[in-house]
């Protein structure tokens, strides 16, 4: 977990860093991230496993949780400690995930705070969703989000490579990310 | 895709302007209000005798109805917009319009002699009650669902009924000053109905806009 200093949070080092990843620490963040991502596929794992639904999907949760995590995140209130509110959502996106995978009836859900002390790793094979959702971004969009997800460049490369602004590539990106979100809803039924 | 490359952009998307749930609501709130009360303006208006009228308890206890259905359902409706909301105690509020109506059934079942009660639940206004307040409903549910858009709750299809019930409440408080029918018995048959009618439709507002 995060080394950064939670003061006013003992205990609770992820409310602190999400404060500082929502006043732009782009590397809190990222860490925050990751952070969560590894915890929710624990979460995700466990409810797969006893639905009785193999692990192909897994990633897919995790990544639209994350996804969610991010667009929704002005829904956390900082007063509050940032945990239940990740497990909300993890839960709402991981049912989403089982029922797409055709489970009827939701078995329960351990709580996303159940596996703080038991992260997982990204399994190196599984491949979301996402690559083919993103053939319904608009050109642009995809090229943006393949250059900085992908192939790991900067938005300041990337505007220059489509000889864009650095606002616009931005823009585009959050644009992307949003319509990313929608398909992957739309995947449900 | 894997799923550091999606941190990867969704560390790079910058801070968005931050938006702030409550006031949002509230902003809905007032918006759609003005455009029922231009609704009333333009079409309803209050009825003539209303000054005398709020002098009895009957065209009182009307307003009284409206308010404890608006009250906590806009209280709730503001909790329930976050997805980590837990409604408590306040959902039991929610009641309060339901305990109040049947008290007042039961009252006038009392007082008003049996050969009355079903001029008296019929009224003369029953059509235009049940089209009147969806009608001054329709903005407030449009703005709210749209405020809600910004939120992620969790049970979409029952928070966007929960707004036309919102919606509705406040669309009754002014449909009340217009309506000559003051008997409990009217005002619990049909303005139940015309909030059914605003909670269905906000209930398909919900399921179609407020997924997330």
């Amino acid at each position: 977990m995060g080394d950064v200093p939670a003061e006013g949070s003992p205990g609770d080092p992820w409310s602190a860093m999400m404060k500082a990843a929502m006043a732009g620490d782009e590397t809190v963040y990222r860490r925050l991230l990751e952070d969560l991502g590894r915890s929710v596929r624990a979460m995700a794992r466990a409810a797969f496993a006893r639905a009785k639904l193999g692990d192909a999907d897994v990633e897919d949760a995790v990544q639209e949780t994350l996804l969610a995590i991010h667009l929704k995140r002005h829904t956390w209130d900082p007063n509050q400690r940032l945990g239940p509110w990740v497990n909300a959502i993890a839960r709402h996106k991981i049912i989403d995930a089982m029922r797409r995978r055709g489970a009827r009836r939701s078995e329960p859900i351990e709580d996303f705070q159940d596996f703080l002390a038991a992260p997982e790793e990204e399994d190196p094979h599984a491949l979301s969703d996402a690559r083919k959702l993103m053939e319904t971004l608009n050109p642009r969009q995809r090229d943006i989000v393949q250059s900085i997800s992908l192939d790991g460049q900067s938005i300041a490369a990337t505007a220059l490579r489509l000889h864009m602004t650095e606002v616009a590539v931005r823009v585009a990106l959050h644009r992307a990310l949003k319509a990313l979100g929608a398909a992957w809803r739309r995947s449900v039924s | 895709m894997r799923t550091s490359e999606l941190i990867a952009a969704l560390s790079a998307d910058p801070v968005p302007e931050p938006i702030r749930l409550g006031r949002r609501l509230s902003a809905a709130l007032a918006l759609g209000l003005l455009g029922a009360l231009i609704l009333y303006l333009l079409i309803v208006g209050p009825r003539p005798d209303f000054a005398v009228a709020l002098a009895t308890i009957r065209f009182d206890l009307k307003f009284l109805d409206a308010a404890a259905l608006a009250l906590p359902s806009i209280l709730l409706l503001m909790r329930l917009a976050r997805p980590d909301a837990k409604p408590g105690a306040l959902a039991l509020w929610l009641f309060a319009p339901l305990v109040l109506l049947a008290a007042a059934v039961v009252v006038e079942l009392i007082v008003v002699p049996r050969d009355e009660w079903l001029s008296r639940l019929v009224g003369h206004n029953m059509r235009y009650c049940t089209t009147m307040i969806p009608m001054m409903a329709a903005p407030i549910l449009a703005a709210l669902i749209w405020a809600l858009k910004g939120g992620a709750p969790q049970h979409p299809g029952w928070t966007g009924a929960l707004a036309g019930a919102a919606a509705a409440g406040l669309a009754s408080f002014l449909y009340a000053s217009h309506c000559p029918d003051d008997s409990p018995l009217f005002v619990a048959t049909w303005y139940p109905l015309a909030t059914l009618l605003c909670a269905a439709a906000g209930a398909w507002a919900g399921r179609r806009f407020l997924a997330w």
